[in-house]
């Protein structure tokens, strides 16, 4: 039921869940009104009192088809002066207008893995990006990958902190049941690094690393798809010359201290954790592979999107909010000093600040500066879920064709996070797809299959 | 003479502790020497990097934080931040209710199976293939069928620590001496009556002997349980700390955790002893 519907018509439904904004019966509607929205809203008192008859409606007749009954039998006229006998529309039209309420949930629950990808969705709490949007969010730290996704599944998230291609897995039913799950925001660009053991400090050159043991978070990650994409771009075959294994962040660098490991992709203050700690230095920032690339990405399911569609603006606007402070170099020293204690990222203080100011010590006796070495960026690029399927198909997650572009857009919900920015004031990009370049290779969004064919390293199938 | 023995006793357990702190401290003293580096560099590096010092935490360190802790056990800095006390509270609340299931379902269920012989080999199979499985197994199924991290956590104590239960109380009851239960039917007791005025004081003793094992598993899992499940208890404390890779305050969690174990079994002890009798 949206804002500008009347609740005396039998023929509309009263609850959301036919169009992708909630505001319309179904999404062919939806569209149609986004490409003619030239009507002339109507006054404001007039809306808000629709609100209210339709609250009312709602509790008075919980079944639709109840309600359809009776507003056919006695007309809508006579039963909006039914209702008026015994409740005060009126009055309480006036007071639901002063009052403006229209998130559907305010207290909100949203789990996070402690790295520093989850920024934004952390430094909303402490920094009141939530509180400034009306809700009251409770953020969760959570103990993997895997565990954030069956809680956000099983809905005691309401929405989450997730690696990029995780909504896509999930989605698609990859390594769980196919649920629809959605990206308003990508958290955060770049802010990984390849980090070896100290002992490794003269094969800089991936040539020499047949036989290593790599270490990467999960799966469906972009740490996974760019540690195998830079590998075969060295004539390395992931598969085959070395050992790829999925290891919880913390795991790391006690593993690679106890020498179980020979390096890790990792998200920061991973890395820079094995530095500060003296057992690994940096070989390169993922920047270095793909200047810009996706890391994590903000979450939430379908479902929840379509039951609270105003909840999960307000919540967007937060993470955009955020982001959007986040990505400013002057912010980044108290950000980093408001997501260190116990109740966030436990992490130092000073590990944290290396990572969001780019100012870092690498590991081998040298300062580096790099202040894109984590940035922030909400915009959800179609192009980005696309190249992230080619290479779920390139290393065997998928296993035969794809609907790129239609994946994408149910899940990169670029228009939806386009509009919210452009009603904060900022100007999003005009187009969902743009075309970049991975270690001096470009994709061209348009030509995925193409793309995947050129790649000589890949699963065999 | 006892007495001797149990301050001798004392004194060498006081002598082991001590040693075993001794050589901690040794094994843990700075190590070796580091190579020069800039003051701008050293500034963004960590202790063990800098100046040598092991990553293993000595005693003194743990020392000092413990008593930190102990200052103040009752903090609470949101969801993800709460004193050591309240996290106790917690994981003791968890294993206190899923090990009261467990108490509620197998001792009719024991009762039923030790009278029964039939009950008794027809159940046998399904009890000796679900007693082995780990914690850490069931939590995954758990989470996926119930959906909900917290009533999954209360499943898993329940399901690991019903099985000593379930057997000590069906062997007790089975192994209740002939001679009694034959007396009780020359006096025509009824059934009920039978079970709880002969057959309950006799297996008394057995029933709680496997709700002290029980209850040492209950507090085994909570700790895997927690660190899946997040949030609070002591087990989520432990892997908080672990993703700061805080050694000290995981060597404080396992004391503690050893300690409440302990206490825990020394309750079930008394109990035990209150119901034993000489025969």
């Amino acid at each position: 039921m949206s804002t500008f519907d009347n609740p005396f018509d039998p023929a509309r439904r009263l609850r959301a869940g036919a169009c992708s904004c909630g505001q319309h019966a179904s999404q062919s509607e939806h569209e149609a009104t986004l490409q003619l929205s030239c009507d002339i809203p109507e006054t404001e008192d007039k809306r808000y009192e629709g609100v209210v008859a339709s609250a009312v409606m709602r509790a008075v007749f919980p079944k639709e088809i109840a309600r359809r009954a009776f507003l056919k039998s006695v007309g809508a006229s006579s039963a909006l002066a039914a209702l008026s006998q015994f409740f005060p529309i009126k009055t309480a039209t006036e007071v639901f207008a002063q009052g403006a309420g229209k998130l559907e949930k305010t207290d909100l629950k949203v789990g996070f893995i402690p790295i520093t990808c989850a920024t934004p969705i952390i430094m909303a709490d402490p920094l009141g990006f939530y509180a400034k949007q009306g809700l009251k969010v409770e953020v969760v730290k959570t103990a993997g990958w895997a565990v954030i996704r069956d809680k956000t599944i099983n809905k005691e998230y309401d929405a989450a902190h997730m690696l990029a291609p995780m909504p896509i897995a999930i989605s698609l039913g990859l390594g769980s049941q196919p649920i629809p799950f959605t990206v308003p925001a990508i958290e955060n660009i770049n802010g990984q690094g390849i980090t070896l053991a100290m002992k490794h400090k003269d094969k800089r050159d991936p040539k020499d690393w047949k036989g290593f043991k790599l270490a990467v978070p999960f799966d469906y990650s972009m740490h996974n798809y760019l540690l195998r994409y830079y590998l075969a771009e060295h004539g390395i075959d992931p598969d085959t010359d070395i050992q790829i294994r999925s290891v919880p962040p913390p795991e790391m660098v006690a593993n690679l201290r106890a020498d179980n490991i020979d390096g890790f992709l990792a998200p920061d203050n991973i890395c820079q954790r094995a530095i500060y700690d003296g057992v690994g230095f940096m070989h390169i920032l993922s920047k270095e592979i793909w200047d810009g690339h996706p890391c994590c990405s903000f979450a939430a399911s379908k479902e929840f999107i379509t039951t609270s569609p105003n909840s999960f603006a307000a919540l967007t606007r937060a993470i955009v909010d955020a982001t959007a402070y986040a990505s400013k170099a002057e912010n980044r020293k108290s950000i980093a000093e408001a997501i260190a204690p116990a109740a966030y990222l436990n992490a130092p203080p000073v590990v944290l600040e290396q990572v969001l100011t780019g100012t870092y010590a690498d590991g081998l006796g040298g300062i580096k500066t790099d202040a894109k070495r984590v940035d922030f960026d909400p915009f959800p690029w179609q192009s980005f879920a696309v190249w992230m399927m080619t290479q779920m198909q390139r290393w065997g997650q998928i296993k035969g064709d794809v609907d790129y572009k239609g994946v994408a857009e149910q899940i990169y919900l670029a228009t939806d996070t386009a509009k919210v920015m452009k009603e904060m004031g900022l100007t999003p990009p005009t187009t969902s797809y743009k075309s970049f370049a991975v270690m001096g290779k470009t994709f061209d969004p348009e030509k995925p299959k193409e793309y995947l064919a050129s790649f000589k390293i890949r699963k065999a199938t | 003479m006892i007495q001797s023995l149990r301050f001798r006793a004392a004194v060498v357990s006081i002598a082991i502790f001590l040693a075993f702190i001794g050589v901690w401290h040794l094994a843990t003293r700075q190590t070796a020497s580091v190579g020069t580096m800039s003051p701008e560099y050293a500034k963004l590096m960590g202790l063990t990097a800098t100046s040598g010092k092991s990553a293993m935490p000595g005693p003194l360190d743990v020392g000092a934080k413990l008593w930190e802790h102990l200052k103040r056990p009752f903090y609470d800095n949101g969801p993800n931040d709460k004193g050591l006390g309240i996290q106790l509270a917690y994981s003791i609340g968890r294993v206190g209710l899923g090990y009261l299931i467990a108490v509620i379902v197998a001792i009719p269920l024991g009762f039923l199976i030790g009278m029964s012989p039939l009950m008794n080999k027809a159940l046998d199979p399904f009890i000796q293939v679900l007693k082995p499985i780990s914690p850490l197994a069931w939590m995954p199924l758990a989470l996926y069928t119930i959906k909900d991290s917290s009533l999954s956590a209360i499943f898993v104590i329940f399901i690991c620590s019903v099985w000593p239960m379930l057997l000590n109380t069906a062997f007790g009851v089975a192994a209740v001496r002939k001679e009694w239960i034959n007396v009780a039917r020359t006096l025509e007791v009824g059934t009920f009556r039978r079970a709880f005025t002969v057959i309950l004081p006799a297996a008394a003793p057995t029933i709680l002997t496997g709700m002290r094992i029980s209850i040492g598993i209950a507090w085994l899992v909570i700790v895997a349980a927690e660190m899946l499940v997040g949030g609070t208890g002591i087990g989520y404390f432990v892997w908080n700390e672990w993703n700061n890779l805080s050694i000290t305050n995981v060597i404080i969690a396992i004391l503690l955790i050893g300690i409440v174990g302990m206490l825990l079994d020394q309750i079930l002890a008394r109990f035990t002893r209150m119901v034993t009798f000489p025969e």
